[in-house]
């Protein structure tokens, strides 16, 4: 691993070994954050697979009735008996904060009492069900959008989380690392070097001492 | 906060039963009117429900809006069934966070 391009001395020492602390306890922090994020990512997701497959279910079967219908009926009647639905599905669209990721999470309320807007004597039965089924099924839907887009959401951050783990476990942390070992080897080998001078120092001194007398 | 509309686009044969319920509804029939509704719709509906066949024709739309909050975008089977588009997303969704589809055993069974 190739160590950082600095100069060995004291004062980037200490500065290295704060930012080692520092990434230390970075990834910690990060690596318990995608922990944590997997563990409410799998809680999502099987809601996730629950409400897709039970969606998935009824509206076909929704749709099918509705199938019927127009095959009874004639295409004008039966578009005539939709275009002016008696009610609404009004929603009140904000967002929360899950894992510090922002997520959308919906308010479904629908006005107007009048379900069936048209004359029954237009259209067949099966169109009845199938919008009795189909406005049954739309909070149902939405809480499927919902889901599935922090769902969506999570997964992204998720993989950018573990990005950014690996980055400093495999390349940061090492790197810093080998540079401190470097630094305090060079200061060391430094300080043994002022030693030994200073012993040869003495030596030669004691030397010229001793040939003058 | 933004105004909370919801929007379906599909084939009218599929579509068209939203009508009734009260969802503004399109009916889109080829790649490229797919695309420019759900991209003009995009910026005013905060739930857009498309059928899998509009979701294939505008998935390059549909990818750039993924990783934001809203619009949230979500596949529905159309009338004439569904080719499993939804629950393929969800694995891919799986396999991006986990690195590897641990549901398999389980539809297996």
């Amino acid at each position: 691993m190739a160590k950082l391009n600095v100069n060995p001395t004291r004062m980037e020492l200490r500065l290295l070994k704060n930012r080692l602390r520092t990434a230390v306890r970075g990834h910690k922090l990060l690596k318990d954050k995608s922990d944590e994020m997997i563990r409410r990512f799998m809680l999502y997701v099987k809601e996730n697979r629950r409400l897709r497959e039970e969606v998935e279910v009824e509206l076909k079967a929704a749709m099918k009735s509705f199938m019927l219908a127009r095959a009874v009926s004639s295409d004008d009647a039966l578009e005539e008996a939709v275009s002016m639905p008696g009610t609404r599905a009004m929603l009140k669209a904000s967002s929360k904060s899950e894992m510090s990721v922002e997520v959308p999470v919906f308010d479904v309320s629908i006005v107007g009492d009048e379900k069936y807007p048209y004359s029954f004597a237009s259209v067949t039965g099966e169109l009845d069900g199938s919008i009795a089924s189909l406005s049954e099924l739309i909070p149902k839907l939405l809480k499927l959008a919902e889901v599935e887009k922090t769902c969506n959401l999570l997964a992204d951050e998720i993989e950018k989380n573990r990005r950014r783990v690996n980055a400093l476990e495999y390349v940061m942390i090492p790197q810093l690392e080998e540079t401190i070992k470097y630094i305090t080897m060079k200061l060391d080998e430094n300080e043994r070097g002022a030693t030994t001078r200073l012993m040869k120092v003495k030596a030669m001194l004691e030397q010229q001492k001793e040939n003058g007398q | 906060m933004r105004e909370g509309l919801i929007a379906v686009v599909g084939d009218k044969d599929s579509v068209l039963a939203f009508k009734a319920v009260g969802v503004d509804v399109y009916a889109v029939s080829d790649e490229v009117e797919a695309a420019n509704t759900v991209h003009a719709l995009a910026r005013t509906y905060s739930v857009i429900f498309v059928t899998e066949q509009v979701a294939l024709w505008a998935d390059a739309y549909i990818k750039r809006y993924r990783s934001r909050p809203y619009p949230v975008i979500v596949p529905i089977p159309a009338a004439d069934g569904g080719t499993g588009l939804g629950m393929k997303l969800i694995k891919e969704n799986i396999e991006k966070a986990i690195g590897a589809d641990i549901f398999v055993d389980k539809e297996e069974k």
